[in-house]
């Protein structure tokens, strides 16, 4: 039986976790060494770190930082934010990150995942996808943390993306982040439903009921959240221990 | 500790995390390229991810593929990680047919493509792993898992021993159950990866250390 992840997220900026609503007002939740330690002896499956400030201030990569996390964790963990060449990723996988994730510069540049795939393997390339769903009705893909709205939709990047070789989505609803309302249920069954290649369902877990929510409705691989885990609303063994009992296979 | 550990290095995949390993288990691991490093080694980690093809062309490059043949031979603990299973088998199906390391006699084959996009490839998942038969992982470095215990596993390939013999631990993806880590004498190799799969994972390697002992 497969597990299905749960994956704290740790969103960095200068060095700090910090967790904001709708993608903005950013509140410090602490050290992200000490947080990445303690969600790994916590049961976690996962981790993804996020420079969310990285693209917009044209930072670069956050090795440093990645060094010191892989030092500490015995779990697999991704690295984003700012990636955008095979010599970023190269350090930071060299640096002891087992994936990278890539947004904004892979929709400016698509050929860059076909690049990254080919050089170091689709498993190790996630593709991030911020989106939010308009008056329209469609999803539309935003760029720049979310700053910058696209023309392009959602599921068709998404399909693309993996035609050139990205090996996961790490889809974020727009809509739904912050919102503690539950995760997008509709997107995040149409990608993982729809495409060879695990995704990761992000923005909106409140409760425990939402985990399992987007496990069995939405057939998420895994599922993302950060501020209920940083400020101890949920408690990771809890939470599985929740999912075993709704007879969703989880790693306890 | 005074015991030498070489983490053979062919400038392919994530060697950091296995020395990581090493190091939280009081073993200062080396990466190395080379033949002569590898020889004088008490343990030996053959990690990686990434291609087939390329991971022999650079172990062929670098006169390993001799080194690695002579070290077994000698007896000494060697263990494979991932791709290291794989290479350790005659050959692969990646890119055509890929001569492998020929240790283990059998194939390495990729996953059927899934059409209902249930069991994805490549398999990223922290998986089961179930031991062939009672009592097989005695006196081995599973010995301190329980049938069942995920692992962590990142892959497209699986390796198929000829031999059941060589099969030490089965994992089923899909509709396919395939072989999770081997065992031939002083040979040791899993396909999941025992330093990313948290505190269970370490306590594989300690007891791979230990149980090597000199």
């Amino acid at each position: 039986m497969l597990a299905k992840r749960i994956i704290p997220c740790l969103d960095i900026k200068n060095g700090r976790t910090v967790k904001g609503t709708n993608f903005i007002n950013l509140r410090d939740a602490g050290d992200p060494v000490e947080l990445g330690a303690y969600y790994a002896a916590q049961g976690a499956d996962e981790l993804v770190f996020l420079d969310i400030t990285a693209t917009i201030e044209k930072r670069k990569t956050i090795t440093a930082l990645a060094n010191a996390i892989a030092h500490h964790v015995n779990i697999p963990f991704t690295v984003g934010g700012g990636i955008g060449t095979v010599e970023d990723v190269n350090i930071l996988l060299q640096s002891g990150a087992d994936k990278i994730s890539v947004n904004s510069a892979a929709l400016k540049n698509p050929i860059l995942i076909s690049e990254l795939a080919k050089e170091f393997g689709s498993q190790c390339i996630v593709l991030a996808i911020d989106t939010k769903k308009e008056e329209d009705g469609k999803w539309y893909v935003y760029l720049d943390g979310g700053r910058t709205k696209t023309k392009m939709q959602c599921f068709d990047w998404a399909k693309q993306a993996v035609d050139l070789g990205a090996g996961e989505i790490l889809l974020t609803s727009m809509n739904h982040d912050g919102t503690k309302n539950g995760f997008a249920i509709e997107i995040t069954k149409l990608l993982a439903e729809n495409l060879p290649v695990p995704v990761i369902a992000s923005g909106g877990a409140g409760i425990m009921d939402h985990f399992s929510e987007v496990f069995k409705k939405a057939s998420a691989d895994a599922a993302l959240a950060a501020g209920i885990f940083h400020f101890k609303e949920i408690a990771i063994p809890d939470l599985k221990k929740y999912l075993f009992q709704q007879n969703i296979p989880v790693r306890i | 500790m005074n015991s030498k550990v070489v983490i053979i290095d062919y400038q392919l995949g994530n060697l950091f995390s296995v020395k990581q390993a090493c190091e939280y288990l009081g073993y200062d691991a080396i990466i190395s390229s080379n033949p002569e490093e590898l020889l004088a080694a008490d343990y030996a980690i053959l990690p990686g991810v990434g291609a087939f093809n390329d991971s022999m062309k650079n172990l062929e490059s670098f006169g390993l593929v001799k080194a690695i043949h002579q070290y077994i031979n000698s007896g000494k603990p060697f263990m494979g990680v991932c791709l290291g299973l794989q290479l350790l088998l005659t050959e692969s199906e990646e890119f055509g047919s890929t001569k492998g390391l020929n240790i283990i006699p059998g194939i390495v084959k990729k996953f059927p493509p899934d059409i209902n996009h249930e069991f994805k490839v490549p398999q990223i998942q922290w998986n089961q792993i179930f031991e062939p038969s009672d009592g097989k992982w005695q006196n081995t470095a599973l010995c301190v898992c329980k049938p069942g215990d995920y692992m962590y596993f990142v892959h497209s390939f699986y390796a198929q021993p000829d031999s059941e013999d060589y099969v030490l631990a089965k994992t089923t993806y899909g509709g396919t159950s395939y072989c999770s880590s081997v065992q031939r004498a002083n040979v040791f190799a899993t396909q999941f990866h025992p330093e990313k799969s948290g505190l269970h994972g370490v306590e594989i390697y300690k007891q791979w250390f230990d149980q090597n002992k000199k």
